[in-house]
C-alpha cells in the first residue's frame, strides 16, 4: 500500500484539497501535489504498461526523469497523450487515463508479450521482418502500426494558445536549486543582467528536501533569503515552471515556461517558448539518481531512493509500510533514515559494497535499521506489486541467503550529473573514477563566436555531489560568468557547510555481479521500451561494439525519457561486456529538447488566421465581396475567377473572356512587381541585366525586356517604363518582385558596387488595374482628365496625368492582345479608382476578370509566361524570342552562357502551339513521347506540354509545347498521351493562334 | 479626399497593451551619401531633423527620419506634406546621385503602447526592447514579414510594414497583446 501520512509534505498545503479524476476514479490530492505523489496518496501505485512486454508499470521517480508514468492528460480540446505524472502538478478537475494496455490497465492482453519475452530479444524486429517479403505488407506492418505509440493522438484541434518570447541576458542560469541561487547571486552581485529559471514550480531543489544546514541556517531558510536577496536586485528575473529546453550555438537558450498547465482554465497562452541571448550561460541542472540493474527491478514498487525521500518528505506520501533500501553509496541511507523519522519500517539496507558506508551507515544502525554490507538483491518478489527481495551475496551468482518481505524498494546506483545542456552544443565529458559519472570538461566546453566557452556548469551538474562541494562550485560559476560578460567579479566566500563523513561509492552494473542469465534477462536498464541487462549484452555479442548503434539495436535510451535513467546503466553493460573502460564507449549524443516540448510551443502564434501571412492587394476587400475563387501566388492570393451564383469555373472563366474580347474587361494587377532604378549608370545597369538594350529607350516609352541568370536561363521579363533620363521603372512578374529586388542589389553591392545606380521596391505603393477591351479607351474618356487617345498615347508608351480625380500613371501594353491600359494609382486611392471604373464602365458590362482568363488570353496570343514555358532550363532562344536579345550589346548576364555549343546548337526542344485535331483541350503537363526507349529502358520523350487551355475566343483546346526542333516541324501531327490510357492527336502550329498581325491592340 | 483609404482604416484593438493603425502617414525613401552635407541639409529642409545615426531615428518640428541602411534613410511627413517634402530633398540633393521614392502607400503605419506594449513586441520580434529607448530604431522581422519599429519621445513605440501585410500584422499584434498573456519581466 502506498498512502498519505498524516503529517509531513514541506511542498503540501494540507488545507487546500483537490478533486482529480484516473480512469475515471474519483480521487483526492492536496494544493502542491504532483499527479503521481496524488496517485500514490490514493495507492494508484499502477501507472502504464510498457511499450514492447506491456509489463506493469509503476511509477519510479518523482521528477521529469521518469520513464514509467506517462498518462493521457485532458479532454478534448485540451487532450495531451504521454504527459509525466511526476512533472503535472494537481489543479481541481484534472482527468488522467492511463496508456498502452487493452483492454484494461490491470488485465492487459497485450501482456501476454512478456511471456514470449525470451523469443524477443534485442533486435527481434530486424531479424524477423526481413523474410518472407510479402508477410512485412500484410502482416509485420499492420501489427508495428498497431503497437506504435504509447499515448492516443488527439483527435480535436487543440483548444490552447501558445507563444514565443524573445529575451536578451547576460546570464542565464538553468536550474533553481541551491547551486543556481548561489550562482545567480553571484553573477548578478556586479550589475549583470541574470535571468534564473527553475523547471519545477518552487525553488530550492533537493536541498529543501534533503535538509543540511548552509551558514548556520537550514537549507530552507538559505533559499528564502537568497530568493528575497535576488527578487530585490532589478537586474534579477526570476522565472518558475520554466524549463532550459536547449542550448545552441552563439549562447541562444531555449526556455521551455508552462505558464498554465497547472491552472488551464486561466487566460492567456498554456506555455510560452523563450528565445533567448545569453551572454554565458550557467547549468546549475543537478543530477539524477541511476537505479541498479537487478531482477525484478521495473515491478511496482521499486523505486529510486531518492524519489521515495520525496514523497516521504516532501509530499507526506509513503510507498509503502516496509520499504528496503539497496545501495552501493552513502547518500541512499537518508532515504532509510527519513522513512525511519517518518515511523514507517525499513526492514534492512542492503548495501553493495563490503565495507558498508560512513557517518550515515551509524546513523541508521543507530536507529536500529539493519544493514547488511557486500550483499544484493538477487530478484525482487512479486508480480504487479512488491512483497519481498530475496538476498544474495554481491560478489556471488545470485544464490538466495534470505527473503524479506517488504512492499517498497528504494534503490540508488549513484548520482549522474545531468550534463545535457552543456552537451547541447559540443561540451565534452570525462569520467570521473571516484564517482562513476560523466561530469563537464572544463576545458572542452561548447565555445562562441569569439572562442570562449559559453556554458559554465554548476553545482551536482558539474560533479561535485555534496552540499559544500556544490555551493562552492556555483559560488565560482557565477563569479566566472560575471567576469566573462565583462562585469566586475565581487569577491564573495562561498557559504560554510558542515560536512559529512561519506564513505566512496563503488560501481554496481549488476546485481549481483555475476548473476545468471536468467536474472539478467529480468533486469530492467529501460523501463519505457522494454530493454534489459540480456538484451544490451547480446547487442555487444553479435558485434555492436558502438554505443550510437547498440542503442538503434535494442532500443535503449529512445523511449520517450530519451534514457534519463538508462543511459549510464546500458552503456557501462555495453564497456563491461565489450572488456573495455566506459570512457572508451562514451555516451550517446545529447540534444535538445532536454524533455519534450509541446508542438504547439514551437509553432507559437502561428496557427489560425495568422498562420502564415496573407498578401492583400488595395482591392482585395472587393474580391472577397464578390466571393472570388482565389489561388496563392507567392504570399498573396489572387482571383482565379469570379464565378457567379450557381456558374462553374470554367464557365466564369468563358464569360469573362468573351466579355473582355468584346466589350471590356478588368483585371487587378497590383501584384506586379515595380522596382524604381535611378542614377547616372542605371542604363547601363539595365543593359546588364537584361537580354535586350534598355539604355535607348526614350523617355515616355516603354520595352518588354528579358532577364537571364549567369548560366543564361531565362528568370523573369516584364515592361519596362523609361521615366526620365537617370530613371526607369521595371515591371517584374508577380512572383518575382521580392526575388529580382535582391538580384539587383546582390549585383549592385557584390560586383558594380562603384556604379552609380539605386533601386527601390515600389511594388506595394500602386494600385495596378488593367482595362482591357474594344471599350477600354471609351470607359477612361468616361472618366475624363487625360488624353488616352492612340495619337497622345501610343502603343508601349506612358503618361502621367490625372484620370478622374485619381492620381494615375496609365501605361498602354496589353497581355490579351486587345486595346488596353494599365493604370496605376497611389495604393490609398485603389479601391476608389476600381469603383469608378466599374460605375463607368456598367454600360460595356463591365467585367472583372481573374488570373485564369489572363492566362488563356496570354496564350491565344502566344505570349509566354514565366514559370509555364519556363522552368530554370530555358533560355530565350528555346521560345523564338531571339528578336528580344541585343546582339550589339558586348555583354549581358546570360550572353556567355547562350554562346556555348549545347545552348547555341539548334538541337533543343523549342517553342510551337499544338492544335488538337478533334478540337479537345491537351491534359495539363503532358509529355510527348517518341518511339523507342532509352538506355534506361525508359520511352524516348520528344518534348512537353508548357500551356494549355480551352480558348472561348476560337472555341477549341489549344497549347503551347517544347518540341524537339519544333519550329521546323510545321503541320506534323504528334501522338499525346491522356491520363485515361488513350492519346490525341495534335498538330504543331505557330504559338500565335489568335490576330496575328495585333489589329486589336493597335486601335 | 473620400478617395484615400489606408490599409485598415485606423483600425484599433485593446489588450494589455493597445494596437492602432495610424492611417496614412507620408514617407519617402531616400538612398544616397548619408555622411555628405547635402544631404544633412536635405534632411533639415524636407523635416528639421539630423541625420540619425545607425539604427536611430531622428525627430524634427515637421517630421523624423528613420536609419534604414548605410545608405538609405525613411523620411516620415505628414501624409499632404509628402510632395513639399520630397520636393525640397530632390532641390537639395539637385546635381547628387540620390534616389527619393514616395513609399507611404506602400506602408502600414501602426502605434502599440502601453505601460507593457514592450512585452508585446518581445513575443514577435527579436529585438531586445527591454534596453530600447526613445530614439532607438530597428528594421526586422514581425513574426513571418519585414517590420521596422522605432520609440517615439513619449514612449510609444510605433512601426511601419508593407499595405499587403497590414491585416497580418495587426492580427499579430492583436493576439501578442491578447489580455491575460502579460509576460510581466
Amino acid at each position: 500500500m502506498s498512502t498519505r501520512l498524516s503529517t509531513g509534505g514541506s511542498l503540501l498545503n494540507r488545507g487546500k484539497a483537490i478533486e482529480f479524476t484516473f480512469n475515471g476514479k474519483r480521487l483526492k490530492g492536496f494544493e502542491g501535489d504532483t499527479l503521481a505523489s496524488a496517485l500514490l496518496a490514493n495507492d494508484q501505485m499502477l501507472v502504464g504498461r510498457s511499450f514492447k512486454y506491456h509489463r506493469p508499470r509503476g511509477i519510479v521517480a518523482s521528477g521529469a526523469e521518469e520513464p514509467n508514468a506517462l498518462v493521457n492528460l485532458g479532454e478534448g480540446g485540451k487532450f495531451e497523450p504521454n504527459q509525466r505524472a511526476t512533472t503535472t502538478e494537481l489543479f481541481h478537475g484534472l482527468a488522467a487515463t492511463s496508456q498502452n494496455h487493452w483492454p484494461s490497465l490491470e488485465f492487459d492482453i497485450g501482456a501476454l508479450n512478456s511471456f514470449a519475452s525470451r523469443f524477443m530479444p534485442a533486435g527481434f524486429y530486424y531479424k524477423t521482418f526481413l523474410f518472407p517479403r510479402f508477410a512485412w505488407k500484410h502482416l509485420f506492418e499492420p501489427f508495428i502500426r498497431q503497437a506504435a505509440g504509447l499515448g492516443k493522438a488527439p483527435k480535436e484541434r487543440d483548444a490552447d494558445t501558445y507563444e514565443h518570447f524573445y529575451a536578451f541576458y547576460d546570464v542565464v542560469v538553468i536550474g533553481g536549486g541551491v547551486a543556481g541561487l548561489q550562482a545567480a547571486k553571484v553573477a548578478a552581485k556586479g550589475g549583470a543582467k541574470v535571468l534564473l529559471i527553475e523547471q519545477d514550480a518552487s525553488w530550492g531543489g533537493r536541498a529543501v528536501i534533503d535538509g543540511g544546514e548552509i551558514d548556520g541556517k537550514s537549507a530552507e531558510d538559505f533559499v528564502a533569503e537568497t530568493l528575497n536577496e535576488l527578487k530585490a536586485n532589478e537586474n534579477v528575473t526570476l522565472r518558475t515552471r520554466m524549463m532550459g529546453a536547449g542550448v545552441y550555438d552563439h549562447g541562444y537558450v531555449l526556455g521551455y515556461e508552462r505558464v498554465a498547465d497547472h491552472a488551464p482554465n486561466q487566460n492567456g497562452p498554456r506555455h510560452r517558448l523563450w528565445r533567448i541571448r545569453a551572454g554565458q550561460i550557467v547549468t546549475a541542472t543537478g543530477a539524477i539518481e541511476r537505479p541498479l540493474s537487478f531482477a525484478g527491478n521495473d515491478i511496482p514498487g521499486v523505486m529510486l531512493a531518492s524519489a521515495v525521500r520525496d514523497y516521504v518528505n516532501g509530499y507526506g506520501v509513503s510507498i509503502g509500510d516496509r520499504t528496503v533500501v539497496v545501495t552501493n553509496n552513502d547518500d541512499a541511507y537518508r532515504t532509510a533514515i527519513a522513512l525511519k523519522n517518518a515511523g514507517l519500517e525499513v526492514p534492512a539496507i542492503i548495501d553493495a559494497r563490503p565495507a558498508g558506508g560512513g557517518a550515515l551507515m551509524e546513523e541508521a544502525k543507530a536507529l536500529g535499521i539493519r544493514v547488511e554490507t557486500g550483499k544484493g538483491i538477487a530478484k525482487v518478489k512479486g508480480g504487479k506489486r512488491v512483497t519481498g527481495v530475496a538476498i544474495c551475496a554481491q560478489a556471488g551468482e545470485g544464490s538466495v541467503l534470505e527473503e524479506i518481505k517488504c512492499d517498497a524498494v528504494a534503490m540508488s546506483g549513484g548520482w549522474s550529473p545531468v550534463v545535457h545542456l552543456w552537451s547541447h552544443c559540443g561540451g565534452k565529458l570525462n569520467w570521473d573514477e571516484v564517482q562513476n559519472h560523466f561530469a563537464p570538461d572544463a576545458a572542452r566546453g561548447p565555445t562562441n563566436q569569439d572562442g570562449d566557452v559559453f556554458v559554465i556548469p554548476a553545482g551536482a551538474a558539474n560533479g561535485p555531489i555534496s552540499l559544500g562541494d556544490v555551493l562552492a562550485d556555483a559560488t565560482e560559476a557565477g563569479k566566472q560568468a560575471a567576469k566573462m560578460v565583462g562585469k566586475p567579479a565581487k569577491s564573495v566566500k562561498a557559504p560554510k557547510v558542515e560536512s559529512v563523513d561519506e564513505a566512496a561509492m563503488e560501481p554496481v552494473w549488476l546485481m549481483p555481479q555475476g548473476a545468471s542469465a536468467k536474472l539478467r534477462a529480468k533486469s530492467w536498464l529501460d523501463y519505457q521500451n522494454d530493454v534489459k541487462v540480456s538484451d544490451v549484452r547480446l547487442a555487444a555479442q553479435e558485434g555492436y561494439e558502438s554505443v550510437e548503434h547498440t542503442k538503434r539495436y535494442t532500443t535503449l535510451g529512445m523511449a520517450t525519457d530519451q534514457g534519463k535513467l538508462s543511459n549510464i546503466n546500458g552503456l557501462a553493460t555495453l564497456a563491461g561486456q565489450l572488456n573495455a573502460p566506459i570512457p572508451a564507449v562514451g555516451t550517446t549524443t545529447f540534444r535538445p529538447p532536454y524533455t519534450p516540448i509541446s508542438m504547439g510551443s514551437i509553432g507559437g502564434e502561428a496557427r489560425g488566421e495568422i498562420f502564415q501571412p496573407i498578401r492583400r492587394t488595395p482591392i482585395h476587400d472587393w474580391h472577397e465581396e464578390q466571393n472570388a475563387f482565389f489561388e496563392p501566388v507567392g504570399q498573396w492570393r489572387r482571383p482565379y475567377c469570379f464565378p457567379k451564383a450557381g456558374e462553374s469555373h470554367a464557365d466564369a472563366v468563358k464569360r469573362e473572356i468573351n466579355q473582355t474580347r468584346n466589350s471590356l474587361g478588368m483585371l487587378d494587377a497590383s501584384t506586379l512587381g515595380k522596382l524604381v532604378v535611378k542614377g547616372p549608370d542605371a542604363g547601363k545597369f539595365l543593359d546588364m541585366l537584361y537580354t535586350n538594350m534598355m539604355s535607348t529607350l526614350k523617355v515616355g516609352k516603354c520595352r518588354y525586356g528579358l532577364m537571364c541568370n549567369e548560366n543564361g536561363f531565362l528568370i523573369d521579363d516584364g515592361v519596362v517604363a523609361r521615366i526620365d533620363e537617370e530613371t526607369f521603372l521595371c515591371h517584374t512578374t508577380t512572383g518575382g518582385a521580392e526575388r529580382i529586388h535582391g538580384w539587383m542589389e546582390d549585383w549592385l553591392q557584390c560586383e558594380w558596387w562603384d556604379w552609380n545606380v539605386y533601386v527601390a521596391n515600389v511594388t506595394e505603393q500602386l494600385a495596378q488595374i488593367a482595362v482591357v477591351g474594344p471599350n477600354a479607351r471609351k470607359v477612361l474618356e468616361k472618366l475624363g482628365g487625360m488624353d488616352v487617345s492612340a495619337e497622345a498615347l501610343p502603343f508601349m508608351e506612358w503618361r502621367d496625368g490625372k484620370i478622374g480625380d485619381f492620381d494615375a500613371r496609365a501605361y498602354r501594353i496589353s497581355f490579351s492582345g486587345e486595346l488596353s491600359y494599365e493604370i496605376a494609382v497611389p495604393a490609398s486611392q485603389g479601391r476608389a479608382f476600381w469603383d469608378a471604373l466599374l460605375a463607368a464602365g456598367e454600360e460595356f458590362g463591365v467585367m472583372p476578370y481573374g488570373t485564369e482568363a489572363l492566362h488563356v488570353m496570354r496564350a491565344e496570343k502566344g505570349f509566354i509566361m514565366i514559370g509555364d514555358e519556363t522552368d530554370g532550363t530555358v533560355i530565350p532562344q528555346d521560345l523564338n524570342m531571339q528578336w528580344a536579345i541585343s546582339k550589339k550589346k558586348e555583354d549581358f548576364l546570360g550572353k556567355r552562357a547562350q554562346e556555348r555549343a549545347h545552348m547555341a546548337s539548334g538541337d533543343r526542344w523549342k517553342l510551337v502551339g499544338l492544335e488538337t485535331l478533334d478540337g479537345s483541350v491537351i491534359p495539363d503537363g503532358a509529355y510527348i513521347p517518341s518511339s523507342g526507349d532509352n538506355a534506361n529502358g525508359q520511352r524516348n520523350v520528344q518534348g512537353r506540354v508548357t500551356s494549355t487551355y480551352y480558348s472561348p475566343t476560337l472555341d477549341r483546346g489549344i497549347a503551347m509545347a517544347l518540341v524537339h526542333k519544333g519550329p521546323d516541324r510545321m503541320g506534323e501531327v504528334l501522338d499525346i498521351p491522356k491520363l485515361d490510357g488513350t492519346s490525341v492527336k495534335a498538330r504543331i502550329v505557330d504559338q500565335v493562334f489568335f490576330d496575328k498581325d495585333g489589329e486589336k491592340q493597335n486601335v | 479626399m473620400s478617395n484615400l483609404v489606408s490599409a485598415l482604416n485606423g483600425v484599433k484593438a485593446k489588450g494589455f497593451a493597445e494596437v492602432s493603425e495610424l492611417g496614412l502617414s507620408g514617407m519617402i525613401t531616400l538612398r544616397g551619401d548619408l555622411a555628405s552635407k547635402e544631404m544633412a541639409k536635405a534632411i533639415k529642409d524636407a523635416t528639421g531633423a539630423k541625420v540619425p545615426a545607425t539604427r536611430k531615428v531622428s525627430f524634427g518640428d515637421n517630421g523624423s527620419v528613420a536609419w534604414m541602411s548605410p545608405d538609405e534613410l525613411l523620411v516620415l511627413v505628414d501624409y499632404a506634406a509628402t510632395g513639399e517634402a520630397k520636393a525640397a530633398l530632390e532641390a537639395a540633393l539637385a546635381g547628387q546621385h540620390f534616389l527619393a521614392e514616395v513609399v507611404s502607400d506602400a506602408r502600414a503605419h501602426f502605434r502599440i503602447n502601453g505601460d507593457a506594449a514592450h512585452e508585446a513586441l518581445s513575443k514577435v520580434m527579436p529585438v531586445d526592447f527591454s534596453a530600447f529607448e526613445a530614439g532607438d530604431f530597428r528594421r526586422s522581422r514581425l513574426s513571418q514579414v519585414a517590420a521596422a519599429v522605432w520609440k517615439t519621445e513619449n514612449g510609444d513605440f510605433e512601426l511601419v510594414c508593407f499595405r499587403s501585410v497590414a491585416q497580418y500584422v495587426f492580427d499579430v499584434l492583436k493576439t501578442a497583446a491578447a489580455e491575460g498573456s502579460r509576460v510581466s519581466v
